[in-house]
């Protein structure tokens, strides 16, 4: 039994690997190019972090963000390419559920849907 | 400061951050926080925030390097996840709660525990005793690759484990940072799960347990694109730089000297947290 699950889980552990190491680069390479156009456009500003304001709400939820970014404004788009990176371990959760379920290990498939259903909360709903 | 100069700044900082913390095994994350706040002034809010979302970048950046050399434990992994994924939100809500002083001075206490950990010799303690009911009922038991060949190995006190992890998360949620000396007291010491395991098990629940809350935090504002772009970006080109040159580094001593450093950030993060002036 051992070898024939290792063998799964080595092979599915694999392509998960790539599958997160290209959506981390994905979203280095979104954010990258916010920031540029970011950098452009706000070089000359003072920014003030002392104190806490919390960020305005169209830099908060995903449809905003989405929404912001298609008009190409420079923060939503570092806040798309970040939105990309909290994506990646979620995107990996669910690709465990798969894995599991190849293997018929239907208590690790339960275990792992628990595991997504609030991860997938935490990041829709606030 | 100019946004540019502010942005490259905090790049830099981030890089040698992500660096180091990739040579020495302590992760970029535990000085992030400390250097936003301490070396920029930025609000710990924001710190934590930024600092959060470089840790989900390590981790899922270092995933396919390690996820190679066949250590890791899926289900040990998965199952431990559902503790350190509910203290992560745990976290993320005591985070808004918590006065920042009180933030500032947990903070210090991990850093100075971490710093600690960190450079206590690794040893497996590995058991022979008969196999754990929990650990049966789970199939959390495994092996791993050796240069004999395939080692099994038991995992024991799974309860005990579960409750650390459920620490770490909170402490990731609350912290914004991945809780590696917490995940390795729980792993190694609690549960007896060989060395090479946890650490390759716990780099891919960092970015599971982190995603938890990152949600949250962007919810409520503590995200601001500003800070945690030079952040992200500088943290994952340290740590991709690090992974590619540390077979052959000579760490021991780099660890002692980050060590050092981190336990003098501790300890003025506890002293202006104490004084009220964080």
């Amino acid at each position: 039994m051992a070898s024939a699950a290792a063998w799964n889980d080595k092979r599915f552990e694999i392509i998960i690997g790539r599958l997160l190491r290209a959506g981390v680069m994905l979203a280095a390479a979104w954010v990258l190019a916010g920031g540029i156009h970011y950098l452009i456009q706000f070089r000359g500003e003072k920014p003030d972090y002392r104190a806490f304001h919390g960020e305005p709400a169209d830099l908060r939820y995903i449809r905003e963000i989405v929404h912001e970014g298609l008009e190409l404004n420079a923060r939503a788009l570092i806040q798309f390419g970040l939105l990309l990176l909290i994506a990646t371990p979620i995107a990996r959760v669910a690709f465990s559920v798969i894995g599991f379920a190849l293997e018929e290990d239907w208590m690790y498939v339960g275990i792992t849907l628990a595991v997504l259903t609030l991860l997938i909360y935490t990041f829709i709903s606030s | 400061m100019t946004t540019f100069e502010f942005a490259i700044l905090i790049a830099i900082g981030s890089l040698v951050a992500g660096l180091l913390g990739a040579l020495t095994g302590l992760g970029g994350g535990v000085v992030i926080v400390p250097l936003l706040t301490l070396a920029f002034g930025v609000d710990i809010r924001y710190a934590i925030g930024a600092s959060l979302v470089s840790v989900i970048a390590t981790s899922s950046g270092a995933a396919a390097a390690y996820l190679k050399e066949g250590y890791s434990n899926m289900r040990v992994g998965m199952f431990l996840e559902v503790a350190t994924t509910i203290g992560a939100v745990t976290g993320a809500y005591l985070a808004v709660s918590t006065p920042t002083k009180a933030i500032a001075i947990i903070f210090g206490v991990v850093l100075l525990y971490s710093a600690y950990s960190a450079n206590k010799p690794q040893k497996d303690l590995l058991s022979d005793d008969p196999p754990d009911r929990w650990a049966t009922l789970l199939k959390l038991d495994g092996t791993y690759p050796t240069a004999r060949g395939e080692r099994s190995y038991h995992v024991r006190h799974v309860p005990a484990g579960f409750g650390l992890m459920y620490l770490a998360g909170v402490l990731s949620g609350l912290l914004g940072i991945g809780s590696g000396a917490v995940k390795v007291l729980a792993m190694d010491q609690a549960m007896r799960i060989p060395f090479k395991v946890s650490t390759t098990t716990s780099n891919f629940m960092i970015g599971v347990t982190a995603a938890a809350s990152a949600g949250i935090y962007l919810h409520r504002g503590y995200i601001d694109p500003g800070i945690a772009m030079p952040v992200m970006l500088g943290v994952l080109a340290g740590a991709l730089i690090g992974a590619r040159i540390l077979p052959g580094a000579k760490v021991r001593t780099l660890r002692l000297v980050f060590s050092i450093v981190i336990a003098a950030l501790a300890v003025e993060m506890i002293f202006k947290g104490v004084k009220g002036t964080f």
